[in-house]
C-alpha cells in the first residue's frame, strides 16, 4: 500500500539524513519504528507525509506515485501524521482542530468522543485554545485525538508516548489496538516504548538514516542494540527509554 | 433609514430592528432614533453635536446601543458622547461605526469623542465594531478618541474590532484609574490594501491595586501599515500588562512602540510584543489535516482574530 523506493534525504552540507531507504507497508499492518535518537525516524515520517521532499527516490501509495504530491494532496489521499512536537495556535480551539481534522463541523458531543478516547475530560478541554496554556502532555493527546478522528488509510504517530502518564498510556495502546482491528488501515508508530513494540505486527529499526533490521521484536532488538538479551539488559533498557 | 444604513446597522451592532431598552442611532451626523429606559437616560448635548448617556446607580445587566452610521459620501461627522455610569451599575454598551461611501470618489469621515465616567464599583463592557464599505476611491476615515475615568473599584472592558474596509484610523485612548480600578482592552484589527491604522494608548494607574491589561491582535496584509503605541504609567502599587501580537503578510508593516514607566517601587509593568509572519509549522500542521494552503491561512487568521 505504501512503498518507498531508494529514498534519500540530503541537506546542504552533503549530510545524508536518510540513506537509500526501501520500505513497504502493507494494508492493515501495525508497524513500530524504533532506534536511537537522531536515527532519522521523524525525517522518514515527514518524507511520507510530504512535509519534506526526498532528494532521491520514489513514494507510491495504493499504486499512485505521490512523490510530487503536496502535503494537502497526501492528506486527502489518506495519510495522517501526528507530530512528535505538536503545534500551538493562538485563538484556535480544541473543538476547531477536531473539526478541521474530521473535515466537518462536529457537535460538542461528537468532538468530545475523540478527547475522551485519549483520556482528556472533554468538557474541560473542548473550548480551550491550543495555546501555551496547555501542557506538553495535553497538547500531545489532542494531537493524537485529531489523527484518530481522521481515521485514514495510514496513520503515523511520532513518539505518541511522550508526556503521557502510564494510565493513559495503557489506554492509548488499547486505542491503537482498536484502530488496528479493522485491518483496513495501517498504523505506523515511532516509539521507544517496549509496550508498543510488543503489540506491533513488525518492528523496523533505524540507525544513522538507514533501516538496519525489520521483523519480529525478538529478532530486531538484539540487532539494534548489539546485545544478545536486551530484555534483561539494563543498558539496553536505558537506551530504549532514552 | 435606507438599505445601506440598515445593512451597516446590522453589521456594526447585530440589530435587525430597534432594540429593547435604551438606544440612540446616529445617521449622517443626526440622531435618527432614540429611546431612554427607566435606568438609562439619553439626552442631546446643548452646546455641541452628541449625547449624554446617564446610567442610574445600581442599574443591572442592561444594554445600551449607540451605533453611528455614515451611509453616503462627503460626510464629515464629529460627535461627542459622554457616559456617566452610576455607582454599582453593571451595563453593556454596544457602540460601533459603519461608514459607507458607495461608488463615490468623495471620502467620508466619522470622528467620535467618547468620555466614560465610571462611578465607584461600576462595571462596563464596551463593544465597538468599525466597518467600512464602498467600491469608489473615496477614503473612509474613522478617528476615535476615548477618555476613561475610573473611580474606586470600577471595571471597564473595551472590545474593539476593525476588520478591513477602513482606509485610515487613528485611535487615541486615555485612561485614569483610581484605587482597585481595573481596565481591560481587547483590540482586534485587520488592515489590507494601502490602509493605515494607528492605535495609541495612554494609561495612568494612580490608585493602589489598580490594573490594566491591554491585548492587541492584528493582521496587516498587502501594503497596509499599523502602529501601536502603548504608554502605561504605574504611579503606585499596581499591575500593568500590554501585549501586542501581530501577523504580517505580503508587504504589511507593523510597529509596536511600548513605553512603560514605573513611578513607584510597587508598580509591576510588563510589555510583550510579537510580530511575524504565520508560523510555517502552523501551516504544515493544518495541511497535514487536509486543508489547502489558502484554507490553512484563513483558519489561522480567523482564529487569531477570533
Ligand atoms: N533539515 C535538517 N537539516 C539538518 N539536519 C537535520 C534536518 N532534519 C533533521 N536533521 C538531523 O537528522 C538527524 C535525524 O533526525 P530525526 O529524523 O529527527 O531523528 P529521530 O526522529 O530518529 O530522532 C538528526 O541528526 C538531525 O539533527
Ligand atoms: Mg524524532
Amino acid at each position: 500500500m505504501l512503498r518507498l523506493e531508494n529514498i534519500s534525504f540530503e541537506v546542504e552540507n552533503e549530510k545524508e539524513i536518510l540513506k537509500d531507504v526501501n520500505l513497504t507497508i502493507e494494508k492493515g499492518k501495525f508497524i513500530a519504528i524504533t532506534g536511537p535518537n537522531g536515527g532519522g525516524k521523524s525525517t522518514l515520517a515527514r518524507i511520507i507525509s510530504g512535509v519534506l521532499k526526498p532528494t532521491k527516490g520514489k513514494i507510491t501509495f495504493y499504486g499512485e506515485d505521490i512523490t510530487d504530491l503536496s502535503i494537502t494532496e497526501r492528506a486527502q489521499r489518506g495519510i495522517s501524521f501526528g507530530f512528535q512536537q505538536p503545534v500551538r495556535f493562538k485563538g484556535i480551539t480544541v473543538h476547531d482542530l477536531v473539526n478541521i481534522a474530521k473535515g466537518e463541523d462536529l457537535s460538542v458531543m461528537e468532538a468530545s468522543h475523540y478527547l475522551s478516547e485519549v483520556g482528556l475530560c472533554a468538557k474541560d478541554y473542548i473550548n480551550r485554545e491550543l495555546n501555551d496554556g496547555l501542557s506538553g502532555g495535553e497538547i500531545k493527546r489532542i494531537e493524537i485525538a485529531t489523527i484518530i478522528a481522521r481515521n485514514t488509510k495510514l496513520s503515523i504517530f511520532d513518539e505518541p508516548e511522550a508526556g503521557i502518564d502510564l494510565w493513559s498510556f495503557n489506554h492509548l495502546i488499547d486505542i491503537f489496538m482498536k484502530m488496528h482491528q479493522s485491518k483496513e488501515n495501517s498504523i505506523v508508530i515511532i516509539s521507544h516504548q517496549e509496550r508498543i513494540l510488543d503489540v506491533a505486527d513488525e518492528i523496523i529499526a533505524m540507525v544513522d538514516g538507514a533501516i538496519v533490521k525489520r521483523g519480529a521484536k525478538e529478532s530486531v532488538l538484539p540487532e539494534l542494540l548489539h546485545c544478545e538479551d536486551p530484555k534483561n539488559c539494563l543498558n539496553c533498557h536505558d537506551i530504549l527509554e532514552a | 433609514m435606507n438599505d445601506i444604513a440598515k445593512k451597516l446597522l446590522k453589521e456594526v451592532s447585530g440589530l435587525d430592528e430597534m432594540p429593547k431598552g435604551a438606544y440612540n442611532i446616529r445617521e449622517n451626523s443626526k440622531s435618527v432614533a432614540r429611546q431612554s429606559s427607566e435606568n438609562i437616560e439619553i439626552v442631546s448635548k446643548e452646546d455641541k453635536s452628541g449625547i449624554d448617556i446617564i446610567v442610574k446607580p445600581d442599574t443591572k445587566s442592561e444594554n445600551v446601543f449607540i451605533p453611528a452610521l455614515v451611509s453616503c459620501s462627503g460626510v464629515h461627522d464629529l460627535v461627542y458622547n459622554d457616559f456617566f455610569i452610576g455607582e454599582n451599575a453593571d451595563i453593556t454598551i454596544i457602540a460601533g461605526c459603519g461608514v459607507s461611501t458607495g461608488d463615490s470618489c468623495d471620502g467620508s469621515e466619522h470622528n467620535g469623542i467618547h468620555r466614560f465616567f465610571l462611578g465607584k464599583n461600576s462595571k462596563v463592557r464596551y463593544v465597538e465594531k468599525h466597518i467600512g464599505e464602498g467600491t469608489g476611491t473615496g477614503k473612509r476615515v474613522i478617528d476615535p478618541v476615548t477618555e476613561v475615568i475610573q473611580e474606586e473599584g470600577s471595571y471597564m472592558e473595551m472590545e474593539t474590532t476593525q476588520i478591513k474596509g477602513v482606509d485610515s484610523t487613528r485611535r487615541f485612548t486615555t485612561a485614569k484609574l483610581k484605587d482597585g480600578a481595573k481596565l481591560v482592552i481587547k483590540e482586534k484589527l485587520m488592515t489590507h490594501g494601502e490602509q493605515f491604522a494607528e492605535s495609541k494608548f495612554e494609561v495612568d494607574m494612580d490608585g493602589e491595586d489598580s490594573s490594566v491589561n491591554l491585548i492587541s491582535r492584528s493582521v496587516a496584509r498587502d501594503y497596509s501599515r499599523q502602529t501601536f503605541i502603548s504608554k502605561i504609567n504605574g504611579n503606585t502599587r499596581c499591575m500593568g500588562h500590554s501585549e501586542c501580537d501581530a501577523i504580517i503578510m505580503d508587504h504589511g508593516v507593523v510597529s509596536a512602540i511600548p513605553e512603560i514607566t514605573a513611578n513607584s517601587l510597587d508598580a509591576t509593568l510588563i510589555h510583550e510584543a510579537a510580530i511575524g509572519k504565520i508560523a510555517g509549522d502552523q501551516m504544515i500542521k493544518l495541511m497535514t489535516l487536509g486543508l489547502t494552503e489558502g484554507e490553512a491561512e484563513a483558519k489561522i487568521i480567523d482564529g487569531f482574530l477570533n
